[in-house]
């Protein structure tokens, strides 16, 4: 995860001057393919439901793709591929995590959430318990972790930029991204936005699929020959003598001596932010009520899971590749291992092909996250909190979404371009873990606890954000004492990732609100809801086929 | 704009259409596609549909599948960095050209395909289940989508 941002603070030699590579070329032609989605879109996206959730009428395969695009960003792509070319097997395992995910998903809250909600998921929670206070608490949540999240994206996509696309410095990379997705994001809604990420997924996966076959053919189609130079890489020690290390084996990242014993709690913690985060990550969850119901959500979550488990299976043959093919001490930048290798194998038009990929990655992610929050502001925050639900004037809830999306970019941009030179991956642990810790909590207690009530919801959601983030404050992310974090001093807090403590925080805060309370007033509707849930009566339909 | 609006029109796609918007004036309800949960609570009779049997007997089913498939995930993903952690020895057993670390890394994909692979064959039968309920409903206004 902070490979990516390790490349903006290594400051490669890039040279100056622009020049047209094929790369460029490359990217120019996804943008001008985007945009013409857009415009497009544009012209469809009229009425709230159409803006908000592409009127309801994306089918499951689209609605998988888009979900696959939406949730591997450039840290999955070039990150975990890095992680795998440099340190072996832990970057294996981490990777597994984030497919396993997906079973609490289709589980527990896909279904459900299309069924009883709107726009966002705090319909689903406003929906037994008192909407203003809990519409805001879920509101601020959703901000932060979409905010999180995207400062940390905007930040890789500068410093990957800077690589790939040599001549164009940081700024303007942001710069163009930001604007980008807020062009995709204003005009175009979720329509757009779906059908970048829908393009990204299928670049992405076609882009893997194709090196993943030249590594093997590099190992004349054989695993053993593969496997067998996966266990002898040659990797530079301390006194910078070349020794062969066994890259399957197991503990260079997480291992109990690197880690002095606290590896394997950490990615157990990690795990569990995954396994109830990704459940509860607004941008995800947003795309279950652009589909015509749960069916069609539930079969789009196994078409996601077959496209996220092919692509991290495939990053085994991109990261071991590069390891065996070019070898750590022949790759720059972590990050660049996955283009380096398409150098090595393809040429420059391949490199070009990849540099594109993990660009359009980018931009797919940060429009899904930039949608999802500026939704949530307009229908639960402006719409529902300060409105009280009803609309002063036709088309205004999609008017302030627009301008939100606006701001949400121009406040990205302008962070991503002033935390520049700062370690930010940690940002994306923090969105994890607050959706872990504070949504996932709510959501579940709110479907399935009958007694759950509103001061449940509002110390659940707030527990859990602001004990997330004081962890990861305290956390070694933050607190270094080598000086590369944001603080210099020893940490508080032994863990890289929260979760493990503030997800039992999150579910605790809500159980004893709940029942400190003596607001009964939503076990009224709790059959109602429940029969919702269970069998999507009375759920939004579509509106357009 | 028609005299009488038609629920089951859709004009959302019409600039300013009334569907474009919520509620304007609280005088009447939204159209169904466009109400929150909330606001349509009168459509169908949510306490006769939960006291039915058919409705528990749906409940049931679910839990009898997702609360154990959900524990045995879980004890499967999470057995992935307790013994990878705890018992290395254990995990670089060769098998074959590989070790069994990377064996049971690379089983928690097709664990997860199969659970999903297995629910959705499952949620077919749930799918019945609550359409014969809806079935026994006659069909509400603004009932369910498609």
């Amino acid at each position: 995860m902070n490979l990516i941002l390790a490349a903006a603070a290594s400051g490669a030699p890039v040279p100056s001057g622009f020049h047209f590579t094929p790369a460029l070329g490359m990217f120019l032609g996804f943008v001008l393919v985007t945009l013409g989605i857009t415009y497009w879109s544009a012209r469809k996206s009229t009425g709230a439901s159409n803006y908000f959730a592409a009127g309801r009428g994306i089918t499951a395969w689209q609605n998988g793709l888009a979900v696959a695009g939406d949730y591997m960003s450039a840290a999955s792509f070039l990150g975990i591929a890095g992680m795998i070319a440099f340190k072996g097997y832990d970057g294996f395992m981490y990777s597994v995590g984030w497919l396993v995910a997906y079973l609490t998903v289709l589980l527990v809250v896909a279904e459900p959430l299309r069924n009883a909600g709107k726009y966002t998921m705090a319909d689903v929670l406003a929906y037994r318990l008192s909407p203003r206070p809990v519409r805001a608490m879920a509101a601020l949540s959703t901000l932060t972790v979409s905010t999180f999240y995207m400062i940390a994206q905007m930040v890789g996509a500068g410093a990957l930029v800077k690589l790939l696309l040599p001549g164009v410095g940081y700024e303007a990379a942001v710069a163009g991204v930001g604007v980008l997705m807020i062009v995709y994001v204003v005009f175009g809604g979720m329509l757009a936005t779906t059908w970048v990420q829908i393009i990204k997924a299928i670049l992405l996966m076609s882009g893997s699929l194709f090196l993943s076959v030249l590594v093997l053919k590099h190992f004349d189609y054989s695993f053993v020959k593969f496997f067998e130079a996966v266990g002898k890489v040659p990797v530079a020690g301390p006194d910078g003598v070349i020794v062969h290390k066994d890259f399957l084996k197991p503990g260079l990242i997480f291992g109990l001596e690197v880690t002095k014993g606290w590896g394997p709690v950490d990615l157990i913690s990690l795990g569990l932010a995954l396994v109830f985060g990704t459940a509860g990550l607004p941008h995800v969850l947003v795309r279950f009520y652009t589909v015509p119901d749960a069916k069609t959500a539930r079969i789009s979550v196994v078409w996601a899971m077959a496209i996220i488990g092919a692509f991290y299976i495939m990053t085994t043959f991109l990261g071991f590749g590069a390891a065996t093919i070019l070898t750590p001490a022949n790759i720059s930048v972590e990050n660049m291992s996955a283009p380096l290798l398409a150098k090595a194998l393809g040429g420059e038009i391949f490199f070009a092909f990849i540099s594109a990929v993990a660009f359009a990655t980018i931009l797919a992610v940060v429009a899904g996250l930039t949608i999802s929050a500026s939704t949530s502001f307009a229908h639960d925050f402006y719409t529902n909190v300060l409105h009280h639900g009803t609309e002063r004037a036709p088309g205004e809830e999609v008017r302030v979404a627009r301008i939100a999306a606006f701001v949400v970019g121009a406040v990205a941009i302008f962070l991503a371009i002033k935390l520049q030179t700062i370690n930010v991956a940690f940002l994306v642990g923090l969105a994890f873990a607050v959706a872990a810790s504070a949504n996932l909590p709510v959501i579940v207690l709110s479907l399935f606890w009958k007694r759950f009530n509103t001061d449940g919801a509002v110390w659940g959601l707030g527990v859990g954000l602001v004990g997330s983030i004081v962890l990861i404050i305290l956390s070694p992310s933050v607190m270094d004492p080598s000086g590369k974090g944001l603080i210099h001093a020893a940490p508080w807090f032994p863990l890289k990732n929260p979760g493990i403590v503030s997800i039992p925080l999150g579910f605790l805060a809500a159980f004893i609100a709940t029942l400190m309370s003596n607001d009964r007033r939503s076990e009224t509707k709790f059959a109602e809801l429940t029969v919702r849930a269970n069998t999507g009566l009375g759920s939004e339909k579509a509106t357009a086929h | 704009m028609p005299d009488k609006p038609n629920p089951d029109r859709d004009l959302t796609a019409a600039v300013g259409a009334e569907t474009d918007v919520a509620r304007l004036g609280h005088s009447s309800p939204p159209p169904a596609h466009e109400q929150t949960a909330d606001e349509d609570v009168d459509v169908v009779d949510w306490d006769r549909v939960a006291a039915m049997p058919e409705f528990g007997a749906l409940l049931k089913a679910k839990a009898a599948f997702i609360v154990p498939a959900s524990l045995f995930f879980v004890v499967y993903y999470f057995a992935l960095p307790v013994l990878v952690g705890w018992f290395p020895e254990l995990m670089e057993k060769r098998i074959g050209p590989v070790n069994l670390a990377y064996v049971f890394a690379l089983s928690q994909f097709f664990m997860a395909w199969a659970v999903a692979f297995v629910y959705l064959r499952k949620a077919a039968k749930f799918d019945d289940q609550a359409n014969a309920i809806i079935a026994q409903l006659g069909t509400p206004k603004g009932g369910q989508s498609k």
